[in-house]
């Protein structure tokens, strides 16, 4: 009973059956999606106009503008909703068929207003396959997931393709390791499946540790069943009994949803005993991680399922030999399972088709840091750094100049300017001197100083190093002492050459992941902003006043109006002067907080940042001079 | 406390492989893991306190003492630190005069410095209990802080 007429005239008159889809990916939901959903419920259901379902979905990738809400079929995209915005979303739109516009994303170049998400270049320039379902089904309705062709690549492989006829697929799709490490998929099957045993173990990796990255996290909450179904057909490709999902105990939204969709793919029979009447039993258990960033390498995460502390171990015997419980294990990443339903569902030759020669589909990145938008991605292979950056991304942020990209967390490297012409793929990246890792690829400009950003990966690292192999355990820590007394300005000649050394030392004496690569960002770092070591080192100075030590805080004569803001704030004490008289930093006194420089009025902006130079500045608080204030009336100081 | 975990515990006896989870359970119950519940947790599944207390102080996520009534998680990781997450911690850090991994002298407040949310497009996040507060500046965090504060002063 529609009870409401709906208007003609309009263009986006809608009378067959709407779904309005809030997204309450964990990004979102800190934006408030929750309100937004429950309150969206409550309008629809009061304007009793017809037709019209409300219903969530996970990550829907563009988190930067979240709150988002996405309405099918038609695909209007609201962007930063709040709850106030709800009525007007339903009686303007959803009843009277005018969408609101100021809800739209604007384009930040040219202010047009983009009803239609597809039209937003952060998506038009992506392939999704991946992420295919994500931000479009309700990730704790399996039926949702049906409706959209979902384990139709199961039925497939069980009714009519035996493990080697999927292992084949897999090999022939170019499928390679979505971890970091690249390793072909198939292969890594096809070992597992030949290795003697009858007990064989199938482990999904989402200890998800690396910072500045959620790939895996938001494919776990808005497409668990595509994770699922994936596991399902290696677990029969390879002869595996028991499966293990290993998710970080810090996703708690990823942990819910997995129970709900493993608990529903058991009640259709898709999990159990017996799979679709094949005589092929799987199962599988969660497991919650506790917070230990090693156990993303496969052995550690095998000991941690153990119960045990989870450090590496040497390889061989490979975890395709002698795994979990000491049993042939394969393991492999979300993604990587993620990616297998596609690929039987379409064609491994489809699949192929993706992509560079040696780096087959596309790749997900969380596109974070500084750019314009930022958010989860899906591009093929192949796609240049740039294209990603200043396409995806809408380049960087308050018109700043790119610095560098960081791709592949702490194990990976920072790539300046000069490489944004690269191709994106395992090779090229590696070649550079980063990795493609499990997707995290955080932007920085020329606000970031990079030996403060090595310091801090190096920082990680050392922290989340299990302490097994000397040289990781003290090599780091060594780089670290180096790092830390170079960004305090207490760098000594040789320092860079002393660094490289240790870098080697700890590359090549480590025997995992973790200590083979926690040097990439120093070492990036030196080969491609070497001038910023040297300005630290020798002239003491941080060019982008970042390193606390090396900046000082001046409050400018011509500008300051005497406010008293900043002097009341200064956490330290710091500042002197009165009402209407210019005030000082005591640059002994100053804790470089920059607080001062926050609450400073941007009409006065009287405060600056400064390293390796010395601004002039009366000794004692003089009286603020009258003429300064003459420019425009609103530089009136504030008195109180 | 052998009788308020023994619910926890005894589904799990024997269970070595087990100690982890268990391991979350009790902290889930005791809010953290004191030195008896190590013991007890030792007991059930058969092996000894030392390798409870080693395989423990191996992850992040397990604590030793008592968590004030609000634990604050300041985000450092990639995102959040070119963002400016040092400095929301460090003003944190300040107005509570607690470091990170600490808890206030009153219990009111526990201070955690954490890798990564997973919410890098809305950095720099700090976390109070379970609400994320997103594109924070330290003005910003200093009233989140005040309003914690102040609902503890009315409230008791």
């Amino acid at each position: 009973m529609a009870s409401r007429t709906v208007d003609k005239e309009s263009p986006f008159a809608w009378s067959g059956v709407r779904t309005v889809f809030v997204c309450k990916g964990t990004g979102c939901v800190s934006g408030g999606s929750e309100e937004i959903y429950q309150a969206l419920k409550r309008e629809v259901e009061s304007s009793e106009v017809d037709g019209i379902k409300v219903d969530f979905t996970g990550c829907h990738g563009f988190c930067q503008r979240g709150p988002l809400i996405d309405i099918e079929p038609d695909g209007f995209f609201y962007t930063e909703v709040k709850v106030e915005d709800i009525p007007e979303i339903v009686h303007s739109h959803l009843v009277n068929g005018y969408p609101v516009e100021r809800l739209f994303y604007h384009d930040p170049l040219t202010g047009k207003a983009i009803p239609y998400y597809r039209d937003i270049t952060f998506y038009a320039k992506q392939q999704r396959i991946v992420l295919r379902n994500c931000g479009h089904i309700n990730p704790e309705k399996i039926e949702d997931y049906l409706a959209v062709g979902g384990y139709r690549a199961l039925k497939k492989v069980f009714l009519d393709m035996t493990p080697e006829q999927v292992i084949e697929e897999v090999k022939k799709s170019g499928l390679r390791g979505r971890g970091g490490a690249g390793f072909p998929t198939g292969q890594k099957w096809e070992f597992c499946r030949g290795a003697p045993g009858k007990e064989k173990y199938l482990i999904c990796n989402g200890d998800e540790g690396d910072p500045g990255a959620f790939m895996d996290r938001s494919i776990l909450e808005a497409d668990p069943h595509s994770v699922i179904e994936g596991m399902i057909i290696a677990a029969y490709a390879i002869g595996a009994t028991q499966g293990y999902i290993y998710c970080r105990a810090e996703y708690p939204l990823a942990v819910e949803r997995l129970k709900i969709a493993l608990k529903q793919a058991e009640e259709r029979g898709l999990l159990g005993d017996n799979i679709l009447d094949s005589n092929f039993d799987f199962q599988i258990e969660l497991k919650e991680g506790a917070g230990a960033f090693v156990c993303g390498e496969e052995t550690g995460l095998m000991m941690s399922i153990e119960g045990r502390r989870g450090m590496p171990r040497s390889r061989p015997p490979f975890p395709a030999i002698s795994g979990l419980w000491g049993k042939p294990t394969n393991i492999n990443n979300v993604k990587s399972f993620a990616s297998v339903p596609v690929i039987i569902d379409h064609g491994a030759g489809w699949y192929a088709s993706i992509g560079t020669e040696t780096s087959k589909g596309t790749a997900v990145f969380a596109l974070t840091g500084k750019t314009q938008n930022s958010g989860l991605i899906e591009v093929p292979m192949g796609i240049s750094l740039g294209d990603i950056i200043y396409e995806i991304g809408g380049g960087i942020i308050e018109g700043k100049r790119f610095k560098a990209a960081q791709t592949g967390g702490p194990s990976g490297g920072c790539l300046p300017a000069s490489m944004l012409d690269q191709p994106v793929d395992y090779e090229s990246l590696t070649q550079a001197g980063s990795m493609m890792g499990s997707g995290g690829m955080v932007v920085v400009d020329e606000d970031t100083c990079m030996v403060d950003l090595a310091r801090y990966f190096l920082s990680f690292t050392q922290a989340e190093s299990c302490g097994k192999c000397v040289p990781c355990r003290v090599g780091t820590r060594h780089m670290l002492n180096i790092l830390e007394r170079i960004t305090r300005g207490e760098g000594q000649p040789g320092d860079i050459e002393r660094l490289n050394k240790l870098a080697q030392l700890v590359k090549n004496g480590s025997l995992c992941g973790l200590g083979q690569t926690a040097p990439n960002p120093v070492l990036t770092t030196i080969r491609y902003f070497r001038d910023e070591y040297t300005a630290h080192v020798d002239e003491k100075r941080c060019p982008a006043l970042v390193c606390t030590e090396l900046i000082s805080y001046y409050i400018l004569p011509d500008k300051c109006q005497g406010c008293r803001i900043c002097l009341r704030d200064c956490p330290a004490g710091a500042i002197s002067g009165g009402k209407r008289m210019v005030h000082i930093i005591d640059q002994d006194k100053c804790i470089k907080c920059g607080s001062c420089l926050d609450v400073c009025p941007t009409r006065f902006s009287a405060v600056v940042q400064v390293s390796g130079e010395k601004v002039a500045v009366p000794s004692k608080p003089i009286p603020v001079t009258v003429s300064k204030t003459k420019k425009g009336a609103s530089a009136k100081p504030s008195i109180d | 406390m052998r009788q308020r975990l023994s619910q926890v515990l005894i589904p799990y006896r024997g269970q070595r492989g087990s100690l982890v989870p268990v391991l979350q359970k009790v902290q889930e119950a005791l809010g953290y893991l004191p030195e008896e519940a190590i013991s007890e947790i030792a007991y059930f599944l058969g092996v000894s306190e030392s390798e409870v207390y080693g395989v423990a102080s191996f992850y992040a996520q397990f604590r030793f003492e008592r968590q004030g009534d609000h634990t604050i998680k300041v985000c450092q990781g990639t995102a959040c630190h070119v963002r400016g997450g040092r400095r929301i911690l460090e003003g944190v850090e300040r107005d509570l005069d607690i470091q990170p991994g600490g808890t206030t002298e009153d219990y009111k407040f526990s201070l955690e410095r954490v890798a990564c949310f997973g919410c890098c497009a809305l950095a720099p996040v700090m976390v109070v209990d379970r609400t994320v507060y997103g594109r924070m500046t330290p003005p910003k965090a200093k009233k989140i802080l005040a309003e914690y504060l102040q609902e503890g002063a009315s409230s008791g």
